[in-house]
């Protein structure tokens, strides 16, 4: 098994935290994993992105031009990425800001409305959370709960208590592609 | 010790730290911020001393001066920083003194870019600094490989009282891959520091240590480059080090480092499926290049063609030349600058280049 993610948004959306979250958990979970973000011009500009590699085998290539999974979570990021989508792939996409719709058959487009998912439950911050939990849905590819444990890992001890509210973010956008 | 995501540039610093690396002198330039960053946290808390200088002449002078009072040192930088340390350089392998300095390279020339390139493989492996001269120089591809040349790196220059240089990119610095760190057990067995100026008085049992790297007399500096060149020799012979992929039955080979290999073994992985016989040949020591087996890899009757890949406008393509000598084909696939070829690039150029063939 090897899955290649491209996740793309801007700056303060928590797209490169959600890759590594991934990453972590896979390792977690015994797979070889890779994470690389974006550090070049681009991030200057305002958006971000991370190249994250969760794969059994040892992994070839940490730099990908085409992946298995992207999610886009505004509308620079589905503009630049849509076609970087291997034929078959998924594309996630935040219907909450990008009133755009996929351009591509070939690839299963899911919407997830992340910031209206993070308003309900009363954080703005949790909207990549929302994202994660319905890439998880759609690729199994690592346990929630190793997520979780990952993210409190990066929060630390003293930030243990919005581990639940995280989780919920996680669940509601996972139901959010349930159809 | 269960694996940790680290960053590549971090793990390269607390490498060094396991490695007994006390000191560390350098001057912020991305791609490389992080190494500077980790080992000002770190240092104090292992009784070591971190210090931003004023400038990356500074920092490369004041590693001359730590090397020359036999501590473990480091500097790191990127391409234009490194640039600047070129000085130093020659003088700490003129005064056969060992170091370690990393260089996560950037595009060039210039200022260049932030983004990762392979132009400065000429700078690295010919020396860069006057005089005959050349540091060990290691290029990782991966993160745990970068920890593991790492702790090799102070080791090597202790062996051989030389300059060692990580030779690694933005990518390998700015990646996050699992790593795992082990206490290390040499197996080399190092030579006391007698040299090293640590002090003399009347009372001292041995003679003044004095570090120098001018000799003003013709006979004086030939014993000094004859005994940089024996050493040169030696290192030659023993260090060399490389990775093969799939070389076996191959009918071509690809030549690529660092992080460039990796693509190229994706690409390898994406031609295999067509039924292409590829392999790749990656130097982990770009100096000494390891001449001999690239040799005994091409000497295959099934090899047909080598091709080597870089970001650059064609370096490594060189010393793949002088190896090859002639027997077979060698071509270049690259750019110079900050340009990453793709898998897919690379796959397409290995396909067209074998119908060719």
């Amino acid at each position: 098994m090897v899955l290649t993610n491209i996740f793309a948004g801007f700056g303060g959306q928590g797209v490169l935290l959600i890759g590594k979250l991934v990453a972590y958990a896979g390792m977690d979970e015994g797979r070889n994993v890779s994470w690389l973000p974006s550090y070049g011009p681009e991030m200057r500009g305002g958006t971000a992105n991370c190249s994250v590699v969760v794969s059994d085998d040892p992994i070839a290539s940490p730099v990908l031009s085409m992946a298995d999974c992207v999610i886009a979570m505004n509308t620079p990021s589905l503009d630049k990425f849509e076609a970087n989508v291997l034929p078959g792939g998924k594309l996630f996409i935040n219907s909450s800001i990008i009133d755009k719709k996929a351009t591509r058959t070939d690839i299963d487009v899911y919407y997830v409305p992340c910031n209206d998912i993070a308003d309900q439950l009363g954080n703005p911050k949790v909207l990549n959370m929302a994202m994660l939990g319905a890439y998880l849905e759609a690729t199994k590819v690592v346990g929630v709960e190793s997520v979780l444990q990952a993210l409190l890992h990066s929060l630390g001890e003293k930030k243990a208590h919005l581990i639940p509210l995280n989780r919920q973010a996680i669940e509601m956008g996972a139901e959010s592609i349930r159809k | 010790m269960a694996k940790q995501l680290m960053k590549g540039c971090e793990a390269v610093a607390e490498a060094a730290i396991m490695a007994g690396c006390r000191y560390f002198f350098g001057y912020p330039i991305t791609p490389q911020n992080d190494i500077p960053e980790y080992m000002a946290r770190r240092m104090p808390q292992v009784g070591g001393c971190f210090l931003q200088s004023e400038s990356e002449v500074a920092a490369i002078n004041m590693v001359y001066g730590a090397s020359a009072a036999g501590a473990r040192v480091m500097t790191s930088s990127s391409s234009p920083g490194i640039s600047l340390k070129q000085e130093g350089m020659t003088y700490i392998a003129g005064a056969e003194l060992p170091c370690v300095v990393v260089n996560m390279v950037r595009g060039g020339p210039g200022l260049g870019s932030i983004q990762p390139s392979q132009g400065d493989y000429f700078q690295a492996t010919r020396g860069g600094g006057h005089g005959d001269y050349h540091p060990i120089v290691l290029a990782p591809s991966s993160v745990q490989e970068a920890v593991d040349l790492m702790q090799d790196a102070f080791d090597l220059a202790d062996q051989y009282r030389t300059p060692v240089m990580i030779l690694a990119d933005g990518i390998i610095g700015q990646m996050m891959e699992p790593v795992e760190f082990t206490e290390r057990k040499s197996t080399r067995v190092l030579p006391k520091k007698d040299w090293a100026a640590t002090g003399w008085t009347p009372a001292s049992d041995r003679p003044r240590a004095i570090v120098n790297s001018l000799y003003i007399e013709v006979d004086e500096l030939q014993e000094l480059n004859d005994r940089l060149q024996a050493r040169y020799k030696i290192i030659r012979e023993n260090e060399t080090r490389a990775e093969l992929y799939h070389t076996e039955g191959a009918e071509i080979i690809i030549c690529a480092y660092g992080t460039v290999a990796r693509i190229c073994k994706s690409a390898i992985n994406l031609l295999e499926k067509q039924g292409c016989k590829v392999g790749l040949f990656r130097p982990i020591t770009v100096w000494p290049f390891p001449e001999k087996e690239l040799a005994a890899v091409m000497a295959q009757d099934s090899v047909k063609k080598a091709v080597t890949v870089e970001i650059s406008a064609g370096q490594m393509v060189e010393d793949v030349k002088l190896a090859v000598n002639g027997t077979k084909p060698v071509e270049f696939f690259g750019k110079p600058g900050s340009y990453t070829p793709t898998a897919e690039e690379i796959a397409e150029y290995i396909i067209k280049s074998a119908r060719e063939a």
